[in-house]
């Protein structure tokens, strides 16, 4: 008995003999493990719910670049240029891409099929977001627990693996630039913090590759090249200047800007625009300061300021030299052009209709980030309290991201991060004062003092951020399940008894569209579809998603709004042999093209305004309708005969009260039913009426002349007046 | 005016020559070096012309990049700083100089075209 229970106490003993460093670490990795797991697991409903799939439109275009980059090498991708988009023009894909998501996923790819682990690309592209969202859980870890201590970090990375924030854009099979950008944006800061903190060379080049890689993902990277000079601003600004200082963000500046310039798609924008003059004015300003800094320590005060007046006279001329030099040979770089980007959103129609450019309402803000963003605040006001070089920079990190937030919804995605790091710093410091014996801290307070907190306020305060922690768990597990996981290209409803209907209606046409049609064909459909038809269908298209040629998509708004016969002229002159078109009113479905008509003409009016005038279409009492009281060029438009064609006989609903002809999306009974289509003829309407696809008929034949008709009267036979010298 | 700026210069001067150790003289001659290097290349392309761009932006960029490297090393091994820098020793700051001239160079290599 009794050696049992000393047996008993030294197993005890093997089991917990480990040191508290120890054990913190053990501690660490599991919880950044769990989180990685857990980011990793929340991203995969709509793999478990559908299939594994590519979702919405954008990821088709990626999927379709490192398809084509892992069958033909990396060489054929950067000099790739695809004649089967944007027909005619086509489209130099190697200068106008991002290409780090396509390179990440094709190394990855390569590297598996190396070891003789075979995986699909598709599975590749599909998985890459979750799997990097652990990875930005870590980099987050890292900079959090710079900034501030371990603790925070661990709450930071539980927190951004699975804010709705971020998983918005990098569920499974959103296979977009921010999956992995969001994770180079985080490590790319936290080596940067290193850098300012240590003052070593070594960090700094690690900084300038992780911003190599952020450059190679996605645009953002001017985010990152505006937010380093404006903290370096800020420091010299605050009389913390320091060796250090110097040493991080003049390596970083030079290295960074020759690395920036690899990505073709960059150039030589580095030096020329205006987004990244600011990181040049700082360079400047730094150099000059470091300069004054050094002579001031050796001169005296006298002598320096003799010095400082001829430097400074010296530096005005060299300015007003380089302006003179620069307006001269017409390089200024277009200031007005970044700032007035907010007025071309209302001005330029296309950048007005892209649904992610609207700006933030405060819902969104509370969806996205739950609790955060009422803790956020709070952080932000501990690390302005205990200021120090790193904190300033998460400071200018979380103003500037608000700010941007605030602007434009799709932007929300770059203030997560930093409210996920503000907001575990907020529950750190709650959960230090509270928790944890007062005795064992380092200055505990004297027996019978007034001071230190009792049990009774310390566990309610406890439990209190406990439950609130764990209904943002439950939110954001609610969030992701609900309105994140959609495929978009694969739609379900659900009947009374809960059971599941798929209308599968966009991939039965593509795929119709690729076993059915000539391999060269081409097919005209709203920019929207671009990027599916060109991934599922793999038809060269008009116009797509990149959006980058606003005339030519005027052109295309201008066939679907003109009557048919315009339209067929358009249609000539572009080769079109599909026209491809999403009608919802059989189902309901808001989302198809009669309710985008609008921009459709608004574009088109933008560049042929004397063709198209958008008040034609509506109703003299300035209503939209599609019934019978709707305007006549409405109703005879092309878009709106493609849409309704054969609908007139359709018997929509079971409920036998609703005509035919009855439209579920805008709840109206249709104007025109007795559509005759004359240049086109339907090819192909999918199970639920959702997608159409017409054939554009070839020019007919000329008539065959009666014979009479065929009788050319005899010429007068021409006798030349000229004298013909022999 | 100037001959107090001159003079100012002259006793900067003197001061520098007694008060610097070798080892950062070195780097300093090194330094002049690089910075009339490029100012060379930028004269070059001032008369010659900018095309190819990006050879001359490789160029360029590398004296610049040279130059703040060296700068840094300076800042570094000065024994003045050793209390900002106390984790790094001078043989580390070396280490680091070099493996930032190679990831520089090797840019500037794929850049020159």
């Amino acid at each position: 008995m009794h050696t049992a229970h000393v047996f008993k106490e030294g197993v005890l003993d093997i089991f917990f003999s480990g040191t508290p460093a120890g054990w913190q670490s053990l501690l660490s990795f599991t919880i950044l493990f769990l989180a990685w797991l857990a980011g990793f697991s929340s991203r995969l409903f709509a793999v478990i719910r559908f299939e594994s799939i590519i979702h919405e439109f954008d990821p088709w275009f990626n999927y379709r670049s490192t398809h084509h980059l892992s069958t033909n090498g990396f060489y054929e991708f950067l000099n790739w240029f695809d004649e089967r988009a944007w027909y005619p023009l086509g489209r130099i894909v190697g200068g106008t891409v991002y290409p780090g998501l396509m390179v990440t996923a094709g190394l990855i790819h390569y590297l598996l099929n190396l070891l003789n682990v075979t995986v699909h690309i598709r599975d590749v592209c599909v998985f890459l977001a979750p799997i990097f969202s652990g990875l930005t859980a870590i980099s987050t870890f890292l900079l959090t627990r710079e900034l501030w201590n371990q603790g925070a970090g661990l709450l930071a990375a539980c927190f951004i693996a699975i804010v709705p924030g971020y998983i918005s854009r990098s569920v499974a099979g959103s296979f977009d630039n921010e999956g992995i950008a969001i994770f180079a944006l985080q490590f790319t800061y936290y080596l940067w913090v290193k850098s300012v903190k240590t003052g070593s060379v070594f960090w700094t080049i690690g900084c300038c590759l992780s911003y190599f890689y952020m450059v190679s993902a996605w645009g953002g990277y001017v985010f990152i090249i505006n937010l380093i000079p404006l903290h370096v601003f800020v420091l010299l600004l605050m009389q913390r200047y320091s060796r250090r200082l110097y040493i991080a963000y003049s390596t970083f500046y030079i290295v960074g800007l020759v690395l920036s310039m690899q990505i073709p798609f960059v150039g030589f924008q580095p030096i020329r625009t205006s987004e990244h003059m600011a990181a040049a004015g700082v360079f400047a300003l730094l150099q000059a300061y470091a300069f004054l800094q050094y002579l001031k320590d050796r001169l005296t005060k006298q002598e320096f300021q003799t010095l400082f007046f001829l430097g400074v006279s010296l530096a005005a001329g060299v300015v007003f030299l380089t302006v003179i030099y620069l307006t001269y040979t017409g390089e200024t770089p277009n200031l007005p052009d970044s700032v007035c980007f907010r007025y071309a959103k209302i001005h330029i129609p296309i950048i007005a209709s892209v649904s992610e450019h609207q700006p933030t309402t405060w819902v969104s803000f509370f969806f996205d980030l739950h609790i955060l963003v009422c803790t956020f605040p709070a952080g932000l006001w501990f690390c302005i309290k205990n200021i120090n070089d790193e904190r300033v920079f998460v400071a200018l990190y979380a103003i500037s991201a608000v700010y941007f937030a605030g602007v434009m919804v799709r932007l929300m995605l770059t203030l997560t991060p930093v409210v996920c790091m503000l907001s575990a710093i907020a529950f750190s410091s709650v959960f230090e004062h509270y928790l944890g014996d007062d005795m064992k801290r380092e200055n505990p307070p004297a027996e019978d003092s007034k001071e230190g907190l009792g049990p009774n306020i310390k566990s309610i305060v406890t439990m209190l951020m406990l439950m609130l922690l764990m209904m943002f768990a439950v939110h954001c597990t609610w969030v992701t399940s609900n309105a994140y996981s959609s495929p978009s290209v694969v739609l379900a409803s659900y009947n009374h008894d809960g059971s599941r209907n798929i209308l599968d209606d966009f991939r039965e046409a593509y795929y119709w569209l690729r076993q059915n049609t000539d391999e060269h064909a081409r097919v005209m459909s709203w920019w929207d579809y671009g990027y599916q038809i060109a991934g599922m269908a793999n038809r060269t298209t008009l116009v797509d998603n990149n959006t980058w040629n606003n005339s030519h998509i005027a052109l295309v708004g201008k066939a679907m709004s003109s009557n048919e016969s315009a339209a067929y002229e358009i249609m000539k002159s572009l080769d079109v042999d599909y026209v491809l078109i999403i009608f919802g009113g059989v189902i309901g479905y808001s989302g198809d093209d009669i309710n985008k008509f609008l921009w459709m003409v608004r574009i088109a009016e933008g560049e042929h305004p004397k063709d198209i005038r958008e008040s034609d279409y509506f109703t003299p009492q300035g209503e939209f309708r599609v019934d019978k009281a709707g305007s006549p060029t409405l109703l005879n438009c092309l878009m709106y005969k493609m849409s309704y064609y054969r609908f007139g006989e359709m018997q929509v609903t079971l409920d036998f009260r609703t005509p035919p002809g009855f439209d579920r999306t805008r709840n109206a009974e249709i104007g025109n039913k007795d559509i005759r289509l004359k240049h086109l003829e339907e090819a192909f309407t999918s199970e639920h009426w959702l997608v159409r696809i017409y054939r554009v008929k070839k020019q007919e034949n000329r008539q065959a002349l009666d014979h009479k008709l065929r009788n050319v009267a005899a010429k007068q036979k021409y006798t030349s007046k000229k004298v013909c010298i022999a | 005016m100037s001959s107090s700026v001159i003079s100012v210069i002259s006793r900067f001067l003197e001061e520098y020559n007694s008060s610097t150790s070798t080892k950062l003289k070195v780097v300093d001659a090194y330094l002049l070096y690089i910075l009339l290097t490029g100012a060379l290349q930028f004269l070059y392309c001032l008369l010659v012309g900018t095309f190819p761009f990006n050879s001359f932006l490789s160029g360029f960029i590398s004296c610049v990049g040279s130059f703040i490297l060296a700068v840094c090393l300076r800042i570094q091994i000065n024994p003045q700083n050793k209390a900002e820098f106390l984790s790094t020793s001078p043989e580390r700051a070396f280490a680091d100089f070099l493996f930032a001239h190679t990831v520089l160079h090797l840019v500037a290599i794929n850049f020159v075209g």
